[in-house]
């Protein structure tokens, strides 16, 4: 079905992610349920809080197989903020700790000397020239962030856009295959960035179509 | 690069805006939904609810509020005023609010930074410090909405409440406060240069070259103002644009 399946496992902005897409005239689910998730033509995975905690909870839903399963056989993902770093191999918050693998690389802290969490309005340089998720946002658009660790990825096919804070700049989005992932809150950055959202399900949908 | 922020502040009462002098003399004017979206349209980069409410009732007042701002407003919303558990923070956020911000309550438990920190995340936790300046250098922690004196001194108040987990800071000066004469800038240094988190100033705004001074010479992330944009004596892009020139990043 023409749906996206919202992840629901207890972490964060999910009711602002809802809202967006609403607004946006997405037809979504806030849902844990595998059969539901197995059943929409698109995910997103929201999060704010830490990555441990989020990795626990997926597997304390039992979420880890339908994710996995899923995202293997080509169903598009979307992870927003935690829920971008969540889709790595591994993050170094609070320890090492495995991530859900989709995207190579890692998550990585902001260097204690500037100031965290990396809070506010920052722009985004995009890396790849053609991309239908980013359709109609333009190059260097402000977006909202607020994070403490920021990714990695092992492949530089992955990045899709860049952000500089301070000196450090680092993947504020990320495109591999099926799997999308914004560091910045798409629905905490006005009305003009939530077009991403549209974007993603009519990636999704133009997947169902061809099947 | 990170831009700097800047943030209308709204005071409600019983569901309306308010905007207090000193503290004091409350003038009606306003829906704050309305005015949290004519905000949005207008540039602003987060908006900030102050619940000033001092019936019980009021919770709901608010709550319902939040959530209609919710619905149409997508920029982060930071709600105060009132908060004394965690259950209130969580019900604040649960209904589309983005952060909390603690005052009193913190001051009296500090465990109440640590708790909501844990539970939502530093990035939720707002701690709001009313300042005033001591007779011989240094400022002091004011409660109550700057009615009651703790004896506690803003600069180690601020450095617990980072370790505790507050992941923004406030910050008020009660002496610039309505004055519109000003930021306090060197408290607004003093404050930066002890913690590593954002800090939001706040109290004093009369015009957009005071935000320039609070951002430049205060070393402040954000800029926290009412009276000016309420009354409309300047609108939030025109103090983006001000700043834009004089080489400050905004988002515009």
């Amino acid at each position: 079905m023409n749906k996206i399946a919202v992840i629901d496992y207890g972490m964060g902005n999910l009711h602002s992610v809802m809202k967006a897409l609403q607004y946006e005239k997405v037809a979504a689910i806030l849902t844990d349920k595998p059969e539901t998730i197995r059943k929409c033509s698109g995910i997103i995975l929201p999060g704010v809080g830490a990555f441990p905690d989020a990795m626990a909870e997926i597997k304390k839903r039992k979420l880890l197989e339908v994710l996995t399963g899923e995202v293997e056989g080509g169903k598009p993902i979307l992870g927003i903020c935690l829920g971008m770093q969540l889709l790595f191999s591994c993050s170094s918050e609070f320890g090492t700790h495995k991530g859900l693998g989709f995207i190579p690389g890692k998550v990585v802290r902001f260097d204690r000397k500037m100031k965290v969490p990396h809070m506010g309005w920052n722009s985004a340089e995009t890396a790849k020239k053609e991309s239908k998720i980013l359709k109609s946002i333009k190059n260097g658009q402000y977006f909202y962030f607020v994070h403490s660790y920021y990714c990695v990825p092992s492949d530089k096919k992955a990045v899709l856009t860049k952000t500089q804070y301070g000196n450090t700049i680092f993947t504020s989005a990320v495109e591999l295959g099926n799997v999308f992932g914004f560091q910045f809150h798409p629905e905490k950055s006005s009305e003009k960035a939530m077009v991403v959202y549209k974007n993603f399900f009519e990636i999704c949908n133009g997947r169902t179509a061809e099947h | 690069m990170l831009t700097k922020r800047i943030i209308p502040c709204l005071d409600v009462d019983k569901g309306r805006v308010v905007k207090g002098i000193k503290f004091l003399n409350l003038i009606d004017a306003g829906d704050p939904v309305e005015a949290a979206y004519e905000y949005n349209l207008a540039g602003a980069d987060e908006v900030v609810f102050l619940d000033i409410t001092a019936s019980h009732e009021k919770r709901k007042t608010i709550i319902d509020v939040i959530r209609k701002t919710a619905e149409k407003v997508f920029i982060p919303l930071t709600v105060g005023g009132g908060i004394r558990e965690v259950a209130d923070m969580e019900e604040i956020l649960k209904n589309g609010a983005d952060k909390i911000s603690v005052n009193t309550a913190a001051v009296y438990n500090p465990e109440l930074i640590k708790n909501g920190a844990k539970k939502f995340g530093s990035q939720c936790i707002v701690l709001a410090v009313d300042a005033k300046r001591k007779p011989k250098g240094g400022w002091e922690v004011y409660t109550h909405g700057g009615r009651t004196a703790t004896g506690i001194d803003v600069i180690k108040w601020v450095k617990k409440a980072e370790s505790l987990g507050a992941g923004e800071i406030l910050l008020t000066s009660m002496d610039a406060d309505g004055t519109k004469a000003g930021y306090d800038i060197e408290l607004n240094r003093a404050v930066s240069d002890a913690v590593r988190v954002p800090i939001i100033a706040s109290g004093g705004a009369g015009g957009p070259e005071h935000m320039y001074e609070v951002l430049k010479e205060g070393k402040a992330d954000a800029v926290l103002a009412a009276s000016i944009f309420h009354y409309k004596e300047y609108t939030v892009r025109s103090v983006k644009q001000y700043l834009a020139k004089k080489g400050i990043p905004v988002r515009l």
